[in-house]
Order: C-alpha cells, then sequence, then structure tokens
C-alpha cells in the first residue's frame, strides 16, 4: 500500500475548474517531484493535501487514512507537514519558539500545568526544549536560538521553516519551491539537505519546483500538471525527455 | 542549557513582581508619612484595577493578536454580579474576609463566561470585523445592565427589564432594592483595600505571564503571527483562541469586582470610551510587553490626574501627547535615536565577557 | 399610520447614518484605517454653522458653506498631520492616534465652547408637510432625505466615471499597482479625507437640525453607530455604507417606537452582530480567501 493515495481529485472555484481528476501515488521514504507550469494548479493541490482547501471530489488517503476534506489541524496530527512558496515562520517569535510550535501535538502538557507551573511542565517543557535544539544542530541553527526569526538570512529561514515541519513528525513532508530564490551553489546544498533529511527522519517528500536540476538531481518519480489535470507520470527521466512536457513549458 | 534559558525568563517575572510590590509599598509608606497627599492615596485601588485590566487586554490583543474593544462590557459584568452577591450575601456571610475574595471569584467567573460565550460566535470574523463585534457587545452589556431592575423582598427575588417593576408584586415591607435600572446598584460594602488589590496584580501578573511563557503562549503567539500556517502545524485555533477570551475576560470580571467594592457602580461608565482607554495603555506600554503593560496603567491613569493643575486643558495636553508619542514611535529616526539610550546597549559589553 | 411616519423617521435618521458611513469606508477602502475621529468632524461641522450663525450672524445658507469648508480642511490637514506619518506602521497604532485626534477635537471644543449643550438653530426653512392629520413630516426630515439621496447619487456617479473617482477605486484595489500607474497616491488621500469630511459636515448639520442640541460629544454616538453601520454593509463598500446605514436607522427608530427606547440601541447593535454571524464580512462586503 502507497503512503499517500490521491484518486480523482477535482476541485473547482466558482466556475474555473482549477484540478481535474488528478491522481497520483507516493510511496514510503521516496522522493517525488510535482511539476508543471506556473498557474497549472500544484499549489492548489498541497493546498488539497493540508486541507486549506477542500477538493469538490477525489480521494486523498495517507496510510490508509482518508484524510481529504478533513481540517488542517487534524491532517498535521495524522502526519503532513509543509512549507510555503513565500516562507511564512512566525515572525515574531524566537527560532527555537517556531521550532517549539512545530513540538506542540509532539511533547505535551496542559495549560493549567503551564499555569501553575505544575511538574508536568517543567519535565515537558525540558524535554522540549532538547528536542527543539537537537533539530537545530541537525540544521546548523542552533547558534541562532534566541533570535528573532524575522531577523535571520533568507537561506537559514527557508531552513528553518523546514525544521518547523521536521517538528510535527510528518510522515509526509511538501516541500512548495524550496530553491526559489537560490543561486546554483545553494541549490546544490539544498539538494544534499533534501536527500539527508529522507534518510535521516524516514520520510517520504514530495516537492514542487520549477529548478529543474534538483529535480532531475533528487526526485525519483516525477508528476506533470497543466491546466489543472495531470500530463503524465513516471520516472524523472524519462518524463524530462517527454515531448508534451517540454512543450508545456515552452509552448508550442 | 534549559535552566539558563529558565532563569532568564523567570528573572523577568520576578522583576515585575518586585517592582510591583516596590512600588505599591513606597507609595503607601509616602503616603502615611504625608509625604504623597491623599489625592495620590485615592488613586492607588484604581491603579491596582487598571493595571489588572491593561495586562488582561494585552493577552488578547497583544498575545493573540484580536483586537478587542469592548473590554470594559466585562469588567462591568464583574462589577456588577460581584456587587450583588456582597448584597446578597451581606448578613449570611457576615465576614468580609470570606465574602469578598468570594465576590471577586464569582464577578470574574461570570464574567469568564461570557468571555467564552461572545468568543464563540466571533471566532470566524476577523480584525476590523471581530474589533466592532466586540465594541458592540461592551454596548449590549452596558444597556442591558442600565434598564435592568432586581429588587429582593419577603418572597424572593424579582427581577425585570421593564422600565420599573409592577409594585403590586413586591412587598413594601420588607423590600431591598438591589439594582434599579439607571440608579443601578446601591449598598455594596466597600470592602476594597490596597493590600487585596496588590495581591489581585500579583495573581494576574503570575496567571497570565506564566500562561504567555508556557506552550499555551507560543500557540497564542504562532495564531497572532499566522493563523493559516499555525493551523496547518496542528494548532487548535478554537480552543486557544476561547481560553484567551476567557481568562482575559475573567480578570476584567475581578478588576471591576474590585471596582465595585471601592467606588459607586455607574454603568454609564463601562462604555467603549474606557474600553478604548485601556487599549492605549496597552499599545502604549507595548503590545505584547505584559511589564509595559503594568508601567503604562499607571503612569497613564495618574498622568490626568496629575494634570489636574492645568484645569481644563489637561485633556487637550494628554490628546497631544498621545499623538505625538504614536507618531515618534513610528519614526525611523527617532527610534534609532531611542536605541543609543537602552540599557541593553550597556550590557551587551558584559555580556560578550561573559560569553567569551 | 404611526408605523409610516415611524418608518420615514428611521429612514431620514438611517440617511444620517448613511452619509457618516460613507466618509468611514471610503477612508477605511482606500487608506486602510479606521478614522474613529471622523464622529467628531460631525460636531464640528455643527458648531461651525452654529458659530456662524449665532455669534457672526451669518445667513444659514453662508453658514453652511462654511461649515463644510472648514471640515474639509480639517480632515485634509489631520490626514497630512497625524495619519500621514504613520501610513506604514501597524493598523493599531494608527486607531490608537486616530483616537488621540478624536480626544483632541472633543477637549477644544469643551475649551471653546464650555460643557453644557447649545441650543442648535435649525438651518431647514421649509414648513412641514402635511399629508394627512395623522401623518406629519418635518421639514428637517423631508430635506434631509433629498439631499442624501442626490449626494449619494453624486457620489458613485464620481466614483465610477471620474478621474479621480477611479483612482480612488485603484488605491483601493492595489496601492502599490496604483502608484506604478502614474497614479498621485497622497493626493487622491486627500482627496478622499477632503470628500468624508464634507460629507460628515452635512450630516452634522442634518442632525443638529433635527435633534437642535450641540455639545462637544454630540458626535460620539452617532460616529459608533455610523461605524457600525459601514461594517454592517461591509466595510470598504460605498453602496454597502448606504444600505447599513439606512438599515440602522430604520431598526433603531422602529426599536424605539415599539419595544423600549432604552434599549433600542441595544437592538440595533444586536442586529449587526447577528448579520455577521451569517455574512462574515458585511451585507456587501467582499469575501477574502487568504492566498497560501
Amino acid at each position: 500500500m502507497s503512503l499517500l493515495e490521491i484518486k480523482d481529485l477535482c476541485i473547482s472555484f466558482g466556475g474555473l475548474q482549477a484540478v481535474q481528476n488528478f491522481s497520483m501515488s507516493v510511496e514510503n521514504n521516496q522522493l517525488y517531484g510535482l511539476i508543471g507550469p506556473n498557474g497549472a494548479g500544484k499549489t492548489t493541490v498541497f493546498n488539497m493535501l493540508t486541507g486549506v482547501y477542500k477538493p469538490t471530489s477525489g480521494s486523498i488517503v495517507l496510510d490508509g487514512v482518508e484524510i481529504g476534506g478533513k481540517s488542517p489541524m487534524e491532517i498535521s496530527k495524522c502526519g503532513i507537514a509543509r512549507t510555503y512558496q513565500n516562507i511564512r515562520l512566525f515572525s515574531n517569535m524566537s527560532v527555537i519558539d517556531n521550532v517549539k510550535v512545530g513540538l506542540h501535538n509532539q511533547i505535551e502538557y496542559s495549560t493549567l500545568s503551564g499555569i501553575f507551573r505544575l511538574p508536568s511542565y517543567w519535565k515537558q517543557e525540558k524535554l522540549m526544549n532538547e528536542r527543539a535544539f537537537e533539530l537545530l544542530k541537525v540544521f546548523d541553527l542552533e547558534h541562532q536560538s534566541k533570535n528573532l526569526s524575522c531577523n535571520l538570512p533568507y537561506g537559514k529561514q527557508r531552513k528553518l521553516e523546514i525544521v518547523r515541519a521536521l517538528a510535527t513528525n510528518p510522515k509526509l513532508l511538501l516541500l512548495d519551491e524550496p530553491a526559489a530564490g537560490m543561486n546554483p551553489n545553494e541549490t546544490a546544498e539544498l539538494m544534499n539537505t533534501i536527500k539527508f533529511i529522507r534518510d535521516e527522519f524516514n520520510i517520504a517528500i514530495l516537492l514542487i519546483e520549477h529548478d529543474m536540476r534538483l529535480v532531475s538531481g533528487i526526485c525519483e518519480q516525477v508528476a506533470v500538471l497543466n491546466f489543472g489535470s495531470e500530463l503524465t507520470h513516471g520516472n524523472t527521466d524519462e518524463v524530462l525527455k517527454d515531448s508534451r512536457v517540454i512543450t508545456a513549458y515552452l509552448g508550442e | 542549557m534549559f535552566l539558563k534559558a529558565v532563569r532568564s525568563s523567570t528573572k523577568s517575572k520576578y522583576s515585575t513582581y518586585i517592582m510591583v510590590i516596590a512600588f505599591f509599598s513606597i507609595a503607601a509608606i509616602l503616603v502615611e508619612a504625608g509625604v504623597l497627599g491623599s489625592l495620590f492615596k485615592g488613586l492607588l485601588i484604581p491603579m491596582c484595577y487598571y493595571i489588572i485590566l491593561a495586562v488582561s487586554l494585552n493577552l488578547t490583543v497583544g498575545i493573540l493578536g484580536e483586537l478587542s474593544l469592548g473590554h470594559a462590557g466585562f469588567m462591568c459584568i464583574g462589577a456588577y454580579v460581584g456587587g450583588v452577591f456582597s448584597i446578597l450575601t451581606k448578613d449570611v456571610i457576615t465576614s468580609s474576609l470570606i465574602r469578598f475574595p468570594l465576590a471577586l471569584i464569582i464577578g470574574g467567573l461570570v464574567a469568564g463566561i461570557f468571555g467564552v460565550l461572545i468568543g464563540i460566535p466571533i471566532l470566524r470574523l476577523n480584525g476590523d470585523y471581530l474589533a466592532i463585534v466586540t465594541l458592540a457587545f461592551g454596548e449590549i452589556i452596558k444597556k442591558l445592565v442600565q434598564n435592568f431592575y432586581f429588587i429582593k423582598d419577603v418572597n424572593g427575588l424579582h427581577f425585570s427589564f421593564a422600565n420599573s417593576i409592577d409594585p403590586s408584586t413586591i412587598d413594601d415591607v420588607s423590600k431591598k432594592v438591589i439594582l434599579s435600572g439607571p440608579m443601578s446598584i446601591s449598598g455594596i460594602p466597600k470592602d476594597a483595600n490596597i493590600f487585596i488589590g496588590v495581591i489581585l496584580v500579583l495573581v494576574t501578573l503570575f496567571v497570565i505571564m506564566n500562561l504567555v511563557d508556557s506552550r499555551a503562549g507560543r500557540a497564542f503567539m504562532s495564531i497572532r503571527d499566522n493563523r493559516i500556517v499555525a493551523e496547518g502545524v496542528g494548532i487548535n485555533i478554537t480552543k486557544y483562541k476561547l481560553i484567551v477570551f476567557a481568562v482575559s475576560a475573567f480578570f476584567a470580571g475581578v478588576a471591576g469586582s474590585l471596582f465595585a467594592h471601592f467606588s459607586t457602580v455607574d454603568s454609564t461608565k463601562f462604555d467603549y470610551n474606557l474600553s478604548i482607554i485601556i487599549l492605549v495603555f496597552v499599545v502604549l506600554g507595548g503590545i505584547g510587553n505584559i511589564r509595559g503593560s503594568v508601567i503604562a496603567a499607571v503612569a497613564l491613569y495618574a498622568l490626568p490626574e496629575l494634570l489636574r493643575a492645568f484645569q481644563s486643558y489637561r485633556m487637550l495636553i494628554y490628546a497631544i501627547i498621545l499623538i505625538a508619542a504614536m507618531i515618534l514611535n513610528n519614526n525611523e529616526k527617532f527610534l534609532r535615536f531611542k536605541e543609543q539610550f537602552t540599557f541593553k546597549r550597556l550590557f551587551k559589553t558584559k555580556h560578550a565577557k561573559e560569553d567569551a | 399610520m404611526s408605523f409610516l411616519s415611524y418608518l420615514i423617521g428611521g429612514i431620514s435618521l438611517g440617511s444620517i447614518y448613511a452619509l457618516i458611513a460613507l466618509g468611514y469606508t471610503m477612508v477605511y477602502g482606500i487608506a486602510k484605517m479606521l478614522n474613529f475621529a471622523h464622529g467628531d468632524i460631525i460636531m464640528v461641522g455643527g458648531f461651525t454653522v452654529f458659530t456662524a450663525m449665532s455669534t457672526m450672524q451669518f445667513s444659514p445658507a453662508i453658514s453652511i458653506i462654511s461649515g463644510i469648508i472648514v471640515c474639509t480642511v480639517m480632515g485634509v490637514v489631520i490626514e497630512k498631520v497625524a495619519y500621514k506619518p504613520l501610513r506604514n506602521a501597524s493598523s493599531l497604532s494608527v486607531l490608537i492616534t486616530a483616537i488621540g485626534v478624536s480626544y483632541l477635537l472633543e477637549n477644544l471644543a469643551l475649551l471653546i465652547f464650555g460643557s453644557s449643550s447649545q441650543n442648535f438653530t435649525s438651518v431647514v426653512t421649509f414648513k412641514p408637510w402635511h399629508i394627512n392629520e395623522k401623518l406629519v413630516i418635518s421639514g428637517e426630515t423631508i430635506v434631509t432625505i433629498v439631499v442624501t439621496t442626490i449626494i449619494m447619487i453624486v457620489l458613485t456617479l464620481f466614483v465610477n466615471h471620474s478621474k479621480p473617482g477611479k483612482a480612488m477605486l485603484a488605491v483601493s484595489e492595489d496601492k502599490g499597482a496604483a502608484q506604478l500607474m502614474g497614479i498621485n497616491v497622497n493626493r487622491t488621500i486627500s482627496i478622499t479625507f477632503a470628500i468624508g469630511s464634507s460629507l460628515a459636515a452635512v450630516a452634522g448639520i442634518l442632525l443638529c437640525s433635527l435633534y437642535p442640541q450641540i455639545n462637544a460629544y454630540t458626535g460620539q454616538m452617532p460616529g459608533i453607530k455610523a461605524f457600525i453601520a459601514a461594517v454592517l454593509g461591509g466595510i470598504g463598500s460605498i453602496p454597502g455604507a448606504m444600505i447599513g446605514g439606512l438599515l440602522l436607522g430604520v431598526v433603531e427608530n422602529l426599536s424605539k417606537a415599539y419595544i423600549s427606547t432604552q434599549l433600542a440601541d441595544a437592538i440595533s447593535f444586536a442586529v449587526l452582530i447577528i448579520v455577521l454571524l451569517f455574512k462574515p464580512t458585511g451585507i456587501l462586503g467582499k469575501k477574502i480567501t487568504e492566498k497560501v
């Protein structure tokens, strides 16, 4: 059974059919790419996967559980995490607090315990602090833990967003254009980072990207979206050589 | 590593507690010694409830990020519920040491319940719409209370919203008017004192500062910074918004109950003007800055009183100061100028030596 | 028959709320701020006309014109001095500044005119219209309804068909893009404040003619109610402000007549809450879906 099974997913806004009959499956630990020209509906698919939009029809099954139409909070608990096209950190919170919010459902104690500083507060906060630092260390961010997240340089902000997503202990990580705004060096580093995440954290990663170097470099499988429906999918090398895909990007 | 982080946030909290205790102790001593006149003495208990109001509003506005313009409504509920409770139990619970704290708690609880009740329908509304609805609720509460009649007699309790209760249903001999519409409440025992006031302030600070510096507090702030992302990361928006509304309203109710046992209760005073005055305290003290709310509440409440010397010009001067403060605080040149004089700069060198 | 007279009274009151609400909604739509001092401009308009007629003995026509001019100038000056420096600040900061301006205006009025209410001589010289023995409509009511209807028609035409009007629409959609298209944003915002303030002046004059008492706080409650009317109709929407104002005025007047004078305000506010429960952005408000 695949980790993620999308079947005949559809959504329309008003009269506009944004996504039609989209189907896809992602296996455990797979690096999967979702590509297509701008406006094809890729972020819309992500939004449906994370509960921001409710699909008009179709099904999304994660690890055997139907999640289509569920709320973002429930889906997060089921095990999907994401990053955003334009980085969305909690800008007025510190770097480590951003990660701690990610750990909200992993390490818990009651609100009352927090107010009256009961033993569970001390125990769990210590645990949370340690776990948050561990995660930050993995990505070289532990020295900026107290800094305000909006003061980090762009590249580190992107990393922090990924750390926060990983903190939620997902089975599937969605990355929305992670290489946006990066130069070739940074992109190469990102490719290693993504592979490292997949190996270290044992998760599947689905990413939207326009940078074909990154897609061909790390994605094992790729699906192509054009005008809301799937053009083709399969092994990365074959798909990228497909003339229909090239036409979709470059025009006739 | 963890203990170091704890120490710095605890240090900040304890310094706030000490600041409050020190301020009120010194003020009380100076008043007793005659250095500060009785005018100032009369300001001390109001300072207590204004601090509680400002801190509780900052939880909603600064930490959760929702603009509430109806805070005075919760104060009103606390004042009336607490006051009526004291009147009704005056003969049963004769010791004010038991009755007064109960009146405070009950006033707070009922206000807190209203906070949740009002919070539920407004969950879906965004920023400015939420603000206007809270303003509307505040005014509705004020109007309802203004037209509420509550009379106790030998047959029990009577209440109504009508212009007056039909006199034939009331036994004249045993009747005791508790609440008569616009004439409000009379007969609340004046149990408030500065000692209880300061204790209430410390309790409020303890609860709210601990709440903010905890898992729930981080949830609040994540909702403030980006609601959609917070939801995507698994935060239960509804639960945490309602917690904030409940806690914020609870303390406003406690402040109201304290007020009712200190001064005459007049429902017309619990209007949006009061809500706005508290909001000004919060903004000037620093959004999200709890200690700032304490300082701002004290300073800005005392300021017009101290400007009494200027008679009719004092509110005008206050208005000009307010406008100037907002403009300066958002002016880049002024902010850079201000940074030269913060304590941070002085401590920067000290810490650099420590870390080296 | 009396229902009809209450209804007409409600429409008249509602038209005044609509005039004030228009100023709120335009400023919100274009400058993205809640001008809490707007209600006090009403009071300024009323007092200017009062001073012009009683102290300076000007004719009603000249007094009205001077009232409108004073308010318009004041609105533009306030914007330049107090709001423009805060264009990029948080909306909360701007709100507090507006509150400061409101305090300023109220206390200036207190200083100049004292705290007791003054009697206002109505500027309307029309005699009441006796439709039949039971239904009498005062001259003030007629003038209010006619004037506000004309103003609303003119305003709608202006906003949709004139160059500055279309500039206002552009700025309200996207300030940055409007600027790139060569629109002078500063001037557009000033025009918006000028129009809003002149409408408030007219509203103030009509209000004081209908309820002939004026003091420093006369503008407060109508200001708040107009704010509610603007939100009710969908803040930022001009037709919304008109609908919201009329609706609020009618509900208030009918509540006063048939339920209770004291609870009339509470009922109007409750209507707002109920409407927002079903339409969270107001009757004609745009549904804003956040793009992720």
